[in-house]
């Protein structure tokens, strides 16, 4: 317990440093996405992992966020952080929405019914003409500022900011883990039925864990819209994204509060790597990268990496 | 009000198939009532009507006065109402402690007092050395008896248990006995369900004879052992008759 606090700490102290060892600005893009990854793979893994209530769709989530944010800035000016809670609300919003119906029906129909959410949310945006349709929206230039969510001399900010809400998905996560909500998602994720007899009303409590997972990816859509200034319906809100999510808890290990940030500092990597190699010609070889680690993982390692973390380090 | 449940005309169909047809009868508190009939009688269909995992077709259940026909299974956990089932459903993946905070966190929902609740109702079950073991390594009866412990940790009024006794050999049922006269005496209502009659007719103050899907037979042990549609629905014509020449 104490180790792992202290190994916790020695984490943090290294991301915090990072920057000034690496002023180069590909390592650092390249720890705001893994962390960026991290803190949406922890807002999968409560839903996913936690509850045991795969989801497909949580790219709808990040590009409501996103768009959210976007919008309202480009339209009417309103600051980027109230876009983001705003965006919080309306991805929870969506979750509520295609949690209710839902999470009423046993077993896969959920996983299944997500995959149409984020295609259908995909779609909508691609034809919304108000938000830009498939061109999307470009983000006003503004004076750069904590307060405005933009910084253009240095990226340095942008690290900071995704390094906390890194650390905030972590103790949301441990928060939950710690309390009533994640022993109830995980005897839901066991036994259902069991959980019922027990008191639990499994429905209301599926949608809490999709609220909770939805408002850690929203977050993260408000973030990439103010990094990249510019997003349309393809980089947000990709099926691809969604099950890139999944990967990353499957690799680190499900419903283990470290798990997606293990995955994300492998798959995210090697994600950048094939790209700026391979170019266009690597599409896809990552995938295949992905496929063999999990075939190997699955028959290795079936907890996930976290278990050789956590078996070393007890 | 002495009866704490109330079975009034439950009948229940799948499909042409009546599982329960116009079934009747009262639950006292404070006492052990035997549910008893052969395979297939419709002990289980009428238990998951009470337990609102089935809402009954026709008639009405009553709790403390109350119509819980179109409750749900939480809902009616939540009034007071715990279970165990046919088919033991534990949560496997977790420890035995777990497996009981996750009863006592229905009426503790900080973690602190979750599981010191569950640490009690863990040592009156006799799990006190087992607290970390993961649940799936039990043995059978000992999975059965965690299923009782953790539905006890919500703090239920009345527990209704499902062939607590089928599997288990003659030591472990004579322990589940002794289990169950202990959870009298702290003044749960009890409804056993059992198609073993040994089980059940030594501590039952009321039994009630289920056979293909009719009530035909309700009274203490003693009444019902002697009851002719009893003795036939249990062992046949042969036996009946046997029993009906030694008689005479
Ligand atoms: N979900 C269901 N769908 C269709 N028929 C069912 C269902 N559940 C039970 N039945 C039928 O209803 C009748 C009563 O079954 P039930 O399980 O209540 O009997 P039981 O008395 O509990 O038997 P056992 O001692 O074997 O547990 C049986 O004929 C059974 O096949
Ligand atoms: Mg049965």
């Amino acid at each position: 317990m104490k180790k792992g606090l202290v190994i916790l700490l020695v984490f943090f102290a290294a991301l915090v440093i990072y920057p000034f060892i690496f002023k180069n600005p590909f390592p650092r893009h390249l720890l705001i996405m893994i962390m960026l990854y991290g803190t949406m793979g922890i807002g999968w893994n409560i839903i996913g992992g936690y509850a045991g209530q795969v989801s497909f769709g949580n790219a709808a989530f990040f590009g409501v966020g996103a768009y959210t944010t976007a919008i309202l800035l480009s339209k009417y000016g309103i600051n980027p952080w109230i876009g983001m809670l705003l965006g919080c609300f309306f991805s929870s919003l969506v979750a509520v929405i295609v949690g209710y119906p839902c999470f009423r029906l046993r077993g896969h129909y959920f996983a299944i019914a997500t995959i149409a959410v984020g295609e259908i949310v995909q779609i909508l945006f691609t034809n919304w003409e108000y938000a830009g349709a498939a061109v999307g929206i470009y983000i006003p230039i503004l004076e750069e500022s904590f307060f405005n969510f933009q910084f253009h001399t240095t990226k340095l900010p942008y690290y900071y900011i995704v390094l906390a809400m890194l650390a905030f998905a972590l103790l949301v996560c441990y928060a939950v883990e710690k309390s009533r909500l994640g022993y109830y998602f995980r005897a839901i994720k066991d036994d259902p039925e069991g959980a019922r007899s027990l008191g639990i009303n499994i429905q209301n409590y599926k949608l809490v864990a999709f609220i909770l997972s939805a408002i850690l990816t929203s977050v993260c859509g408000t973030f990439y819209a103010m990094y990249v200034l510019y997003i349309h319906p393809a980089n947000t809100i990709d099926l691809w994204l969604s099950i890139h999510l999944c990967i990353i808890a499957l690799i680190g290990g499900l419903g283990k509060i470290f798990g997606p940030v293990i995955g994300a500092f492998i798959f995210i990597p090697l994600t950048e790597f094939t790209r700026v190699y391979l170019g266009s010609e690597g599409q896809g070889i990552d995938l295949i990268i992905y496929a063999l680690i999990i075939i190997l993982l699955a028959t290795l390692r079936p907890q996930g990496l976290w278990g050789i973390f956590a078996k070393s380090s007890s | 009000m002495n009866e704490i449940l109330v079975i009034d005309n439950v009948t229940k169909r799948f499909g042409g198939l009546i599982a329960n047809s116009n079934i009747s009868f009262a639950v006292e508190r404070g006492k052990i009532i035997g549910l008893i009939g052969p395979n297939g009688a419709g002990k289980t269909t009428l238990f998951n009507c009470i337990s609102c995992y089935y809402s009954a077709d026709g008639g009405k259940i009553l709790y403390e006065g109350k119509d819980i026909t179109r409750e749900t299974p939480d809902g009616i956990c939540r009034m007071g109402i715990g279970q165990t089932f046919q088919i033991v459903r534990i949560f496997r993946e977790m420890t035995v402690l777990e497996n009981i905070m996750i009863g006592a966190f229905l009426r503790n929902p900080g973690r602190k007092k979750a599981e010191e609740k569950a640490s009690e109702v863990a040592a009156l079950f006799g799990f006190s050395e087992k607290l970390d073991l993961k649940a799936s390594s039990l043995t059978i009866s000992e999975q059965k008896r965690l299923e009782v412990a953790r539905a006890m940790a919500t703090g239920p009024k009345v527990l209704l248990l499902d062939e607590m006794m089928a599997g288990l050999n003659i030591h472990e049922i004579r322990e589940a006995i002794d289990l169950v006269l202990k959870l009298r005496e702290s003044g749960i209502t009890l409804i056993l369900v059992e198609h073993v009659m040994e089980g059940v007719m030594p501590i039952a103050d009321k039994v009630v004879v289920l056979d293909d899907g009719e009530k035909i037979a309700e009274g203490t042990p003693d009444e019902v052992v002697y009851n002719d549609r009893v003795i036939q629905a249990y062992f046949g014509d042969k036996y009946h008759a046997k029993r009906r020449k030694n008689t005479a």
